[in-house]
């Protein structure tokens, strides 16, 4: 019988997204409810040992693209290799973490195979063999129900919006070997370099955030060394202190430095911290903000963490209403108390 | 160089969205240009200054996506159009994706396509990558520098999750640009002047010699999101370290960590 739920591993340089885990698991949830078998697809080079981790997750074979040319991620050769493979092995639903990886290949990959994609679906159900899904739009600010009328049903799933995905070392499956689909001169892309960004937290797969924002650089108690004098650089150097702070407190949490776009702006941290409507947009369990007003383009960014904490000066801060918990105070005064505090209560 | 930028026009990030009827309504926000799609132009602009060429502004959309249009004229863009077809009233991604491209087979000699990373009304982030696929050209998405540019290749920088990565790509090209490109310049004075009087030809399907591309993805249902009960609760009394003892306690009995 032919596995009809597939399931996208996306990887990078040999290492999983944990979305992609989640992918799996939700596959196989999928998979049970329609009577069928979940395939996952693992495109690389070198990848072998994602195929076993993925059988673990939850999937019964596993299309194997293990080539040398598909070592540098190429969105056009990999979704050349899955949308062949998927014109052959007709699946009713492929599923792909929203990474923006995810994101391109499924639109490639809808283009092939002539079929439509819905992207960064929070929820879904079945009804016989069709998926109705819902998904955030206008940065969540609606939702709205979404149903794919071609076939397969490509879907890019959002992470941390599905259930925590539980490993089963017992379980076994297939491994069949899938060739590369396109040949060096038609991918047309050559990767001449790469440089890896700074080690820590992908702010979307983080359980705990702690962000900052404007306030972080408002102490007027801190004297920068004598060598920063520009006003600019004085107000940089006063944020990295605050964001220091924060990210003390981010480490006792095993969490993610997140920032506002005010901040990114003024150059306190770099845009990939960025949370909101044009920065990243995340639901950790714990959302903790810093000297954040809240403005309507920040909270469409975090608005559905599971517990807001706000830190703020200004107790008219919007932040304020969509706080479980809410501290009238500088973070200068709080925040090496809490992270004190935190730290005693999780015992490390 | 000619170079083609694709510009959604969406309501403004500020904007309160709301349903009315099983009908989105952003009140009365004005509609813009997407914002990621300024930087789409910023890009452009820069490559043609460089290079020398023209860049061709392109939008599909309504009468309304005329703002968006006007403003990357009002940026420096020579030329715009807009496809306006009302057989492309429920759109999905691939068939915007499918008039797009066709556009820019009309338009003709494109050396590369500009997009913006995502549309922050729908929030997709897939066209660039669809266009790319239907016009058989390589993608170049999240590109946040270009290095160099010659007749017959581009060198970009794209910035993932992961890292930066260095590429070059045979053109013509599609390529999406991130903020880390640099900030978009303003609309001069000379230029919203000139966007103001610029005629602006508009396209249906049936001038690129196509149908109109069925939508693959219907939306039975629009919703705002459930409210969310939030017990608010402030933390405070005694000293700085007292209160953020009490927080810490109150965070521990969420159980979340
Ligand atoms: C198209 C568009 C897209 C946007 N996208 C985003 C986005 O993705 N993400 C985003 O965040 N914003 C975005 N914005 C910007 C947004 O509108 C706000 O300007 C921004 O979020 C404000 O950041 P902030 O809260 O840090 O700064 P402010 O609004 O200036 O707030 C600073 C807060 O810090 C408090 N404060 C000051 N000092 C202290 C202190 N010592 N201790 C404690 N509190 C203190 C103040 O009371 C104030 O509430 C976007 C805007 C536009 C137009
Ligand atoms: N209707 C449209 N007209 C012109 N360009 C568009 C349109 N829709 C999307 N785009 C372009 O595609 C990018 C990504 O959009 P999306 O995939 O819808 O998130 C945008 O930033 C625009 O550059």
């Amino acid at each position: 019988m032919a596995n009809k739920v597939w399931a996208f591993v996306d990887q990078f340089k040999g290492k999983a997204l944990p979305a992609s885990w989640e992918v799996v698991y939700t596959g196989r949830k999928l998979a049970d409810q329609m009577g069928t078998g979940l395939a996952a697809v693992v495109i690389g080079s070198g990848v072998q040992d994602l195929a076993q981790t993925a059988i673990q997750y939850g999937a019964d074979e596993v299309f194997l693209a293990d080539d040398p040319s598909l070592d540098d991620y190429r969105a056009n050769a990999y979704a050349a290799v899955l949308a062949q493979a998927a014109s052959q092995g007709e699946p009713e639903i492929v599923l792909f973490p929203t990474s923006t990886r995810g994101r391109e290949m499924a639109g490639m990959a809808a283009v092939d195979l002539n079929t439509g994609v819905l992207v960064d679906v929070v929820a879904m159900e079945l009804e016989g063999d069709q998926l109705v899904a819902t998904r955030p739009v206008y940065a969540g600010k609606l939702l709205s129900k979404v149903v794919c009328k071609g076939r397969p049903q490509l879907v890019t799933l959002r992470a941390r919006a599905f259930e925590k995905p539980v490993a089963d070392a017992s379980r076994t499956g297939t491994v069949t070997a899938t060739p590369a689909a396109m040949a060096e001169d038609e991918i047309k892309v050559k990767v001449m370099g790469y440089e890896k960004a700074e080690a820590g937290v992908s702010l979307t797969d983080a359980s705990v955030i702690v962000s900052g924002g404007r306030g972080t650089s408002n102490n007027p108690k801190l004297d920068p060394p004598a060598d920063v004098t520009d006003e600019a650089e004085v107000e940089i150097w006063k944020a990295q202190q605050g964001f220091k702070l924060i990210g003390d407190l981010a480490s006792v949490l095993g969490g993610a430095v997140g920032a506002s776009r005010a901040a990114v702006d003024a150059g306190y941290i770099p845009y990939s911290h960025q949370v909101g409507q044009t920065g990243k947009v995340v639901s950790p369990d714990l959302y903790i903000a810093n000297g954040i007003s809240g403005a309507i383009q920040h909270l469409a960014g975090m608005r559905s963490s599971k517990v807001i904490v706000a830190i703020n000066k200004d107790p008219d801060a919007p932040i304020f209403k969509y706080a479980r918990f809410g501290v009238v105070a500088d973070l200068y005064e709080i925040l090496p108390h809490l992270t004190a505090a935190m730290k005693e209560r999780l015992d490390k | 160089m000619k170079i083609i930028v694709c510009v959604k026009q969406v309501p403004d990030s500020a904007a309160t969205m709301s349903v009315d009827n099983g009908k989105v309504s952003w009140g009365d926000a004005p509609l813009v240009i997407n914002p990621w799609d300024e930087y789409a132009v910023e890009a452009a602009l820069r490559l043609t200054e460089e290079h020398g060429g023209d860049v061709v502004a392109l939008s599909l959309g309504d009468e309304n996506a005329k703002e968006a249009i006007k403003h990357a004229l009002a940026m420096g863009c020579s030329e715009a159009i807009l496809v306006n077809d009302p057989a492309m009233a429920g759109a999905d991604t691939q068939a915007v994706a499918r008039v797009l491209a066709a556009a820019i087979q009309k338009i003709g000699d494109a050396d590369v396509v500009v997009f913006g990373k995502q549309a922050i009304d729908s929030d997709v982030g897939a066209t660039p990558a669809m266009v790319a696929r239907l016009l058989g050209w390589p993608a170049l998405t999240l590109v946040s520098q270009i290095s160099e540019v010659n007749g017959s290749s581009i060198k970009a920088e794209r910035t993932m999750e992961e890292g930066r990565q260095q590429v070059e790509a045979g053109l013509p090209a599609v390529l999406s640009i991130v903020k880390d490109y640099g900030e978009p310049r303003y609309p001069s004075f000379i230029g919203i002047r000139k966007a103001s009087r610029a005629q602006v030809p508009e396209w249906t399907a049936a001038d690129m010699g196509i149908t109109a591309p069925e939508a693959m993805v219907a939306w039975p249902e629009v919703m705002e999101p459930p409210a969310r009960q939030i017990a608010n609760e402030i933390i405070e009394g005694g000293s700085p370290e007292e209160i953020a003892a009490k927080l810490a306690d109150k965070i521990m009995e969420e159980k979340v960590l």
